[in-house]
C-alpha cells in the first residue's frame, strides 16, 4: 500500500514538474528573442538592432540545444529539491556539502550545461564569436601557409558559461536554492509567476554581473591554461598578431564585457525561470496544507470531519486527523525537550553539533522525524475513511504532495538524530568530533605507536583525544572550520516546521469551528489532549527560545534565488502556536474550565484566558 | 433611504452626548458629563492629552544638517553619499551641482538626464496627482483621522479581546492603557514617526502593529511586564523599498497575516510577521493603495486607491474585483460583522453605498442606503448646518449601530464636524434608521472614532476630540440577532455572551442598566452558556439561536 501511494505522489509531483518544464521551454522562445535584440543593440545605430541577419540553421540548432538544457535543468530541479532544508552547522559541514559526490555531479552537469548555453549564445551573437577557429596566416610572410588559429573570443565566452554554471551550482548549495518553501498566501499560478518575474530578472542580472566580475579576475590570472590546452587538443595555433585577451587591455573591451554579461544573464535567467516555475507548480496544494485551509474556509468539508460513521457512530474522520496532528506536535515537543536536555547537561549545544559535523555527508540516512511527518499522514489516509472528504481528484489536495523527499537527506547536525534514544552516549563522548569510529581509529593509531606501553603511556592514550582536541582548538583555521555557526542548530531543529504550522492551524481552526458546528460533541472528547499537547509544546518552545542564539533574528538577505524562509520558521511556529491556543481560548472562553486537565496546565491556560501571555 | 432630515436636532451649546438608553440619546452639560463619567465608570476612561503637555519635535531630519559645519569631502565621497541618500536623482543632482570639479560633458549630460527624469515624473505625477505630495501631506490626505496633521491623538486602537487600548500621539509616542494595571507603557522608536494607524493583532495579547512614515513596526508589549518604556528591541521593523509612507494596515481576523498599504506603492503587502517576509500583490491601476479593511469573517479585503477606483480582494486565492467609482476615490469603508455587506463612501459624494456579498458571484452595482446631504437644523443657538462629505465609517461589532464622521467645514462656524449615528436593521431589508448626533464639549470637534470590540451591553463608541480628549459614549440596547458571526467559517470574535464570569466581575456601566434589561440578559447568558448542559443540548440551543446558514466555498 505504502509503495503504491508513494508512487502516486511521485507521479503527481512528476507531472507537475513536467508541466513546469513545458512552460519553461515555451517561454524560451520569447526570452531568446529578447536576448537577441538586447545583444545586438548598438547605442549609435538603434534601428540596426532590429534589422539583423536572418536566422541561420545554426541558430535553430542552438535553440533545440537550449530546450535540451532547460529540460535537463528541470530534471535536476526535480531530482534535488527538498522541503526540508539541509542546514550546515559549521564551516566544515558546508565544505563537506560542497565536496560531496552528489553535489560534484550536480556541479559538473551545470558546468557542461553552461558551456552548451554559452555556445548557443556565441552562435546567436555571431560575428567574431561564431567559431572556435579561423583561418589565418601565421608568421612574417616567408611561409604564409594557411592554418587554423584559435578564436579567443569564442573561447572566453564558452569558459564564461562554464564558470557561471559552476558558481551557480555552488551558490545554490550555500543558499539552499533547492529548498522549496510554501507561500504565505495562496495565489493562482499565473499571478504568482507574474509577481515574481521582476525579481527573477533583477536577481539574474545581478548574479550575472558578480559572476562575470569574478570570472574576469580568474581568466586574467589563469586564462592561459585552458587556452594552451585547447590549442593543443584541437591543434590550433595562437595568432600572435592578435592581441591576447588575458591581459588588461584585452579584457577591458566594453563590448566583450557587455556580451559576457548579457550571455550570463540569459543563462541564469532561463535556469531561474525553470526553477521558479517548478517551485510554483510543485507547491500548489499539499495534504497538511489542505487540512489547514479546509478547516479555515470550507464549512461543508468541516461538516464531514465532525460527522459520525454510519453505522457505528464513531468519529473516524476526526480521530484520524487529530491523531496525526497531535503525534506530529508531540514529535516536535519530544525533539525540543531532548535537545534542551542535551544542552542543559553539556552546558552548551556546541559539543553535540560539532560532534556530528565531521560525519556530514551522509545523505543516505533517513531523517527520522521529518520523514514520518509526511509519510505517516499520507500512509494513514487509505486506512481510514479520511480519504472521503478530501479526495476530489488525484491532481488536487490530498493526493498531491511534494512528499517525494520522504527520504530527505539528513540535516548534518540534526541534534535529535540519534540523541533521542541515547543521550547518554552523546554526553559521554562529545567533544570535537565524537563519532565513535573516528575516535577509535585515533586510539588504535596511538596504540600501535607505543605497542609495549606501560601505565604512563596508557594514561596518555586515554587522555589523547582530549589533548588532541585542546591542541587543535588552538589552531585558528581548525576553529574557524569547526566552530558552530550561531543559530544554525536552532534552524535545523525547526527545519521541517512548516508541517507543524499547518497541523497547528488546522487543529485550531477545526476546534474553533466545532464550537458552533460540531453537533455531536465529537471534538470535546479530544479537547483535553489537544490543549495539553499545545501547552506542553508551548512550554518547550518557550524554553528553547531562552537558549543563546535561538531568538536572534537572521540577517535579511533579499538577493538571490535562494529561499531563506527556513531561517525564520521557528519564529513562525512560535507565533502560530500562540495564535492557535488563543484561537481556542477566545472561542471557548470559560467553558474551558470544565475541561479535565492538570493543575499546571490549568494555570497556564488561565494566563491565556486573561490575555497575559 | 435614510437622510439627515429625519434626525433629532443637534444639542444646544454646552450640552454633550452621554449615552443612549431606552432608544434615545441622553445629554448633559459638560461638568455633568465629567461627573457622571467619573462616578459611573470604573476606570479612567476620559483621557486628556493637552497639546501643551506634548514635547513636539521642532526639527526635521533634513534641517539638522545646518547645525554642523560645512565639511569639504571629495567628489567621490559626496557622490556615494548622494547615491545612498537620494538614489539616482540624488547622484545626478550632486554631479550637476558640482560642475567645477567634474568634466563639463558629465555635468551637462547628468543635468540633461535629470531634466528628462523630472519631466517624466511630472508626466507620471499628472496621471496620479498624489505622487507629487510630500509624505506628511499624503498621510494627512489619506488618513482616517480628520485633520490628521493637526490632531493631538493621531491613532487609536482597542484591543480585540482584552480591555485595553493604544493611543498614538502627536509627539510620535504610543501609550497603552489598561484599566487592570497601573503601568502605562510608552512606546518610542527611532523609526516611529508620523504614525498613521495602529492595530492590535487578533488572537494575541501583545502584538501591536504601527504604520509609520518609512516602515511598519510590530511591537511586542508583554502584558505582564512592569516596564513603562519597553526597549526598541521589542519592535520588529518591517520595511520594503518603495513601500512608504504606510497609511493603512489591517490584520486578518485570524491573526495570521498583516496587510499594509502605501499610496506610493501600487502593490499591497501581505506580511507574515513572524518570519518578516512579505508577498506583494501588485495591481498597477489606481496608482497606489490608501485604505484597507479586512472583513470580520476574513473572507474579503477592501483596498481603496487614490484614483476613482477601489478593489475588493477575496482572501483564498487573492484575486480581486475592480470597482470603479464615478466621482472620486473611496474615502472609507466598513464591513458588517458577518462580512456580507460592505458600506463605503466616495470622496465628493454625500451618500453611503452598500455592496452585498453572498452566495451569488458578487454584486453588480452598489446601492445607496443613506443620503447625508446638508440639512439645516434650528437650535436655540441659531441655525446649524449638518451634513456633507463623509470622512470615516465605523460599524459596531454587533452590527446594530453605525457611526459616521462628517467632515463639516473648518472655516464656517455653523458647519461643525459631527458624528451621526445610525441604527442598522437587516431584516426584512437592509436599512439605516436615524439614531442621533454625538457631540462633545463646546469647541471640540470629533477627529476619529472606534467602537469597542466586545462591549457587553450594546455598543461603546470611543471618540477622540480635537481638544485632545478621548471619551466613550455607550449605547445601551439589546441586540436582536445576537450570534451574527462565526457560522460561515469566520474566526468569530469573542462574544460577550461567552463570558459570564467577566460579566459578573464587570462593574462597568452596570448602574445605568435598567433592572429588567439586566435580568433578561442574565437569563439569556444562562441559556447560552451553561457548561453543565450536555454538549448536544448546548449546541442545539446555539443552533436554535442562530438563524444564519453556513455558506460553502
Amino acid at each position: 500500500m505504502y509503495i503504491i501511494i508513494t508512487y502516486c505522489l511521485f507521479q503527481v509531483v512528476c507531472w507537475r514538474a513536467v508541466a513546469s518544464i513545458a512552460w519553461a521551454v515555451l517561454l524560451l522562445l520569447p526570452i531568446t528573442a529578447v536576448f537577441v535584440i538586447l545583444s545586438r543593440f548598438s547605442l549609435l545605430h538603434p534601428i540596426q538592432t532590429f534589422s539583423g541577419q536572418s536566422l541561420c540553421s545554426f541558430a535553430i540548432f542552438s535553440l533545440i540545444l537550449m530546450c535540451g538544457v532547460i529540460i535537463m535543468v528541470g530534471f535536476l530541479n526535480l531530482e534535488y529539491y527538498t522541503v526540508i532544508p539541509t542546514i550546515a552547522c559549521s564551516k566544515i559541514a558546508l565544505l563537506g556539502q560542497l565536496l560531496h559526490p552528489r553535489q560534484f555531479v550536480n556541479s559538473l552537469a551545470h558546468c557542461i550545461m553552461g558551456i552548451i548555453v554559452a555556445w548557443c549564445c556565441a552562435v546567436t551573437l555571431g560575428g567574431r564569436y561564431e567559431t572556435i577557429g579561423y583561418p589565418c596566416t601565421q608568421g612574417d610572410g616567408t611561409d604564409s601557409s594557411p592554418q587554423m588559429c584559435l578564436n579567443e573570443y569564442h573561447l572566453i565566452l564558452l569558459l564564461a558559461g562554464a564558470f557561471v554554471g559552476f558558481s551557480h551550482s555552488l551558490l545554490a548549495v550555500i543558499s539552499n536554492i533547492n529548498y522549496v518553501s510554501f507561500h504565505t498566501v495562496q495565489q493562482y499560478k499565473y499571478l504568482r509567476f507574474k509577481g515574481s518575474l521582476p525579481f527573477v530578472v533583477k536577481c539574474s542580472a545581478a548574479q550575472a554581473l558578480y559572476s562575470v566580475r569574478n570570472y574576469i579576475v580568474v581568466y586574467f590570472f589563469l586564462g592561459y591554461i585552458p587556452k594552451a590546452w585547447i590549442c593543443k587538443t584541437l591543434n590550433l595555433h595562437l595568432n600572435s598578431s592578435v592581441h591576447p585577451l588575458d591581459s588588461i587591455a584585452g579584457l577591458l573591451d566594453l563590448s566583450l564585457l557587455y556580451h559576457q554579461w548579457i550571455s550570463a544573464s540569459f543563462l541564469l535567467f532561463t535556469w531561474n525561470i525553470t526553477l521558479l516555475l517548478f517551485r510554483i507548480f510543485v507547491t500548489e496544494f499539499l495534504a497538511l496544507q489542505d487540512v489547514a485551509l479546509l478547516s479555515q474556509h470550507s464549512p461543508s468539508r468541516r461538516c464531514e470531519v465532525f460527522s459520525l460513521s454510519q453505522p457505528g457512530g464513531h468519529p473516524h474522520n476526526w480521530n484520524a486527523i487529530s491523531k496525526e496532528c497531535l503525534s506530529l506536535l508531540a514529535d516536535l515537543t519530544q525533539r525540543l525537550v531532548a535537545y534542551h536536555d542535551t544542552v542543559a547537561t553539556n552546558g552548551r549545544a556546541k559539543s553535540l553539533s560539532t560532534g556530528k559535523d565531521l560525519m556530514s555527508p551522509r545523505p543516505t540516512l533517513l531523517l527520522r522525524t521529518p520523514a514520518s511527518v509526511f509519510a505517516r499522514f499520507v500512509v494513514g489516509t487509505p486506512h481510514s475513511p479520511l480519504t472521503a472528504p478530501f479526495t476530489p481528484d488525484l491532481d488536487s489536495p490530498f493526493a498531491s504532495p511534494a512528499l517525494r523527499r520522504l527520504t530527505a537527506p539528513l540535516d548534518q547536525c540534526s541534534p535529535w538524530f540519534g540523541t533521542v534514544q541515547s543521550p547518554h552516549i552523546m554526553r559521554r563522548a562529545p567533544k570535537l568530533w565524537s563519532t565513535s569510529t573516528g575516535e577509535r581509529r585515533l586510539m588504535e593509531d596511538v596504540r600501535s605507536l607505543g605497542s609495549n606501553g606501560h601505565l604512563k603511556q596508557n594514561n596518555f592514550i586515554l587522555n589523547c583525544p582530549i589533548q588532541v582536541k585542546h591542541f587543535l582548538a588552538k589552531r585558528v583555521l581548525i576553529m574557524y572550520l569547526f566552530n558552530k555557526l550561531p543559530e544554525a542548530s536552532s534552524q535545523a531543529l525547526f527545519a521541517d516546521s512548516q508541517a507543524h504550522i499547518w497541523a497547528l492551524e488546522g487543529l485550531s481552526y477545526l476546534v474553533q469551528a466545532s464550537f458552533s458546528e460540531d453537533q455531536f460533541g465529537v471534538i470535546q472528547t479530544t479537547l483535553p489532549s489537544i490543549l495539553g499537547c499545545m501547552l506542553i509544546l508551548q512550554e518547550a518552545v518557550d524554553r528553547h527560545f531562552k537558549l543563546p542564539h535561538a531568538s536572534s533574528k537572521p540577517v535579511r538577505s533579499a538577493s538571490g534565488m535562494g529561499d531563506s524562509t527556513y531561517k525564520t520558521l521557528r519564529f513562525a511556529l512560535r507565533a502560530t502556536l500562540k495564535t492557535a491556543i488563543y484561537r481556542i481560548t477566545t472561542t471557548f472562553g470559560n467553558h474551558l474550565n470544565a475541561v479535565q486537565m492538570s493543575a499546571e496546565h490549568r494555570k497556564r491556560l488561565q494566563q491565556f484566558l486573561e490575555y497575559k501571555e | 433611504m435614510c437622510s439627515l432630515a429625519l434626525f433629532p436636532a443637534p444639542l444646544a451649546c454646552g450640552q454633550t452626548t452621554l449615552c443612549e438608553s431606552n432608544n434615545e440619546l441622553l445629554s448633559g452639560t459638560a461638568t455633568d458629563h465629567r461627573l457622571k463619567q467619573s462616578t459611573h465608570i470604573n476606570y479612567s476612561v476620559v483621557l486628556y492629552f493637552p497639546r501643551e503637555s506634548l514635547k513636539l519635535h521642532c526639527r526635521t531630519e533634513s534641517s539638522s544638517k545646518a547645525a554642523f559645519l560645512d565639511h569639504s569631502e571629495t567628489l567621490w565621497m559626496r557622490s556615494a553619499a548622494a547615491w545612498r541618500d537620494g538614489g539616482l536623482t540624488g547622484l545626478l543632482n550632486e554631479i550637476t551641482n558640482s560642475n567645477t570639479e567634474v568634466p563639463k560633458w558629465l555635468s551637462v549630460s547628468s543635468g540633461f538626464t535629470l531634466a528628462l527624469l523630472r519631466w517624466f515624473s511630472s508626466f507620471h505625477g499628472s496621471l496620479f496627482p498624489h505622487l507629487t505630495m510630500s509624505s506628511e501631506n499624503m498621510l494627512a490626505e489619506f488618513s482616517q483621522v480628520l485633520n490628521w496633521s493637526d490632531c493631538v491623538v493621531r491613532a487609536f486602537a482597542w484591543h480585540p479581546h482584552a480591555d485595553k487600548f493604544a493611543v498614538a500621539l502627536l509627539d510620535d509616542s504610543i501609550k497603552i492603557y489598561n484599566p487592570k494595571s497601573a503601568t502605562t507603557p510608552t512606546l518610542k522608536h527611532r523609526l516611529q514617526r508620523s504614525v498613521a494607524a495602529v492595530q492590535w493583532k487578533p488572537m494575541c495579547a501583545s502584538a501591536l502593529a504601527v504604520a509609520c512614515q518609512n516602515c511598519l513596526l510590530v511591537w511586542h508589549v508583554d502584558p505582564c511586564s512592569l516596564s513603562t518604556r519597553p526597549s526598541s528591541g521589542c519592535a520588529q521593523v518591517l520595511s520594503n523599498p518603495g513601500h512608504s509612507p504606510v497609511t493603512s494596515i489591517a490584520w486578518s481576523p485570524s491573526g495570521s497575516l498583516l496587510v499594509s498599504a502605501s499610496p506610493m506603492d501600487t502593490a499591497m503587502m501581505v506580511w507574515d510577521v513572524a518570519s518578516e517576509s512579505c508577498v506583494p500583490l501588485q495591481r498597477v491601476g489606481g496608482g497606489g493603495v490608501t485604505f484597507l479593511s479586512w472583513s470580520p469573517d476574513s473572507s474579503h479585503v477592501l483596498a481603496s486607491t487614490p484614483s476613482a477606483l477601489f478593489r475588493v480582494w477575496e482572501t483564498r486565492t487573492w484575486t480581486c474585483e475592480r470597482w470603479p467609482c464615478v466621482k472620486g476615490r473611496c474615502q472609507s469603508g466598513c464591513w458588517s460583522p458577518d462580512g456580507s455587506r460592505l458600506l463605503f463612501t466616495v470622496q465628493g459624494e454625500m451618500v453611503i453605498y452598500v455592496l452585498t456579498f453572498g452566495d451569488t458571484p458578487g454584486p453588480q452595482a452598489a446601492a445607496v442606503v443613506a443620503d447625508l446631504s446638508e440639512t439645516t437644523f434650528n437650535t436655540a443657538d441659531g441655525d446649524i448646518i449638518v451634513g456633507g462629505e463623509i470622512h470615516s465609517l465605523s460599524w459596531d461589532p454587533t452590527g446594530e449601530r453605525l457611526a459616521v464622521l462628517l467632515e463639516g467645514d473648518p472655516q464656517a462656524a455653523d458647519r461643525p464636524a459631527i458624528i451621526a449615528v445610525f441604527k442598522t436593521r437587516t431584516n426584512p431589508i437592509f436599512e439605516l434608521l436615524p439614531c442621533g448626533f454625538v457631540q462633545g464639549e463646546p469647541g471640540a470637534e470629533p477627529r476619529m472614532m472606534q467602537f469597542h470590540p466586545n462591549f457587553q451591553h450594546g455598543a461603546l463608541l470611543t471618540v477622540c476630540w480635537s481638544s485632545g480628549r478621548i471619551t466613550h459614549v455607550p449605547f445601551y440596547f439589546l441586540g436582536a440577532g445576537v450570534p451574527h458571526f462565526g457560522l460561515s467559517g469566520s474566526p468569530s470574535l469573542p462574544r460577550p455572551q461567552e463570558r459570564p464570569a467577566d460579566f459578573a466581575n464587570q462593574s462597568l456601566f452596570t448602574e445605568l442598566i435598567s433592572l429588567l434589561l439586566f435580568f433578561f440578559t442574565a437569563f439569556f447568558f444562562y441559556i447560552t452558556n451553561n457548561a453543565t448542559l450536555p454538549p448536544t443540548v448546548r449546541s442545539r440551543s446555539l443552533k436554535l439561536l442562530s438563524n444564519s446558514k453556513p455558506t460553502d466555498f
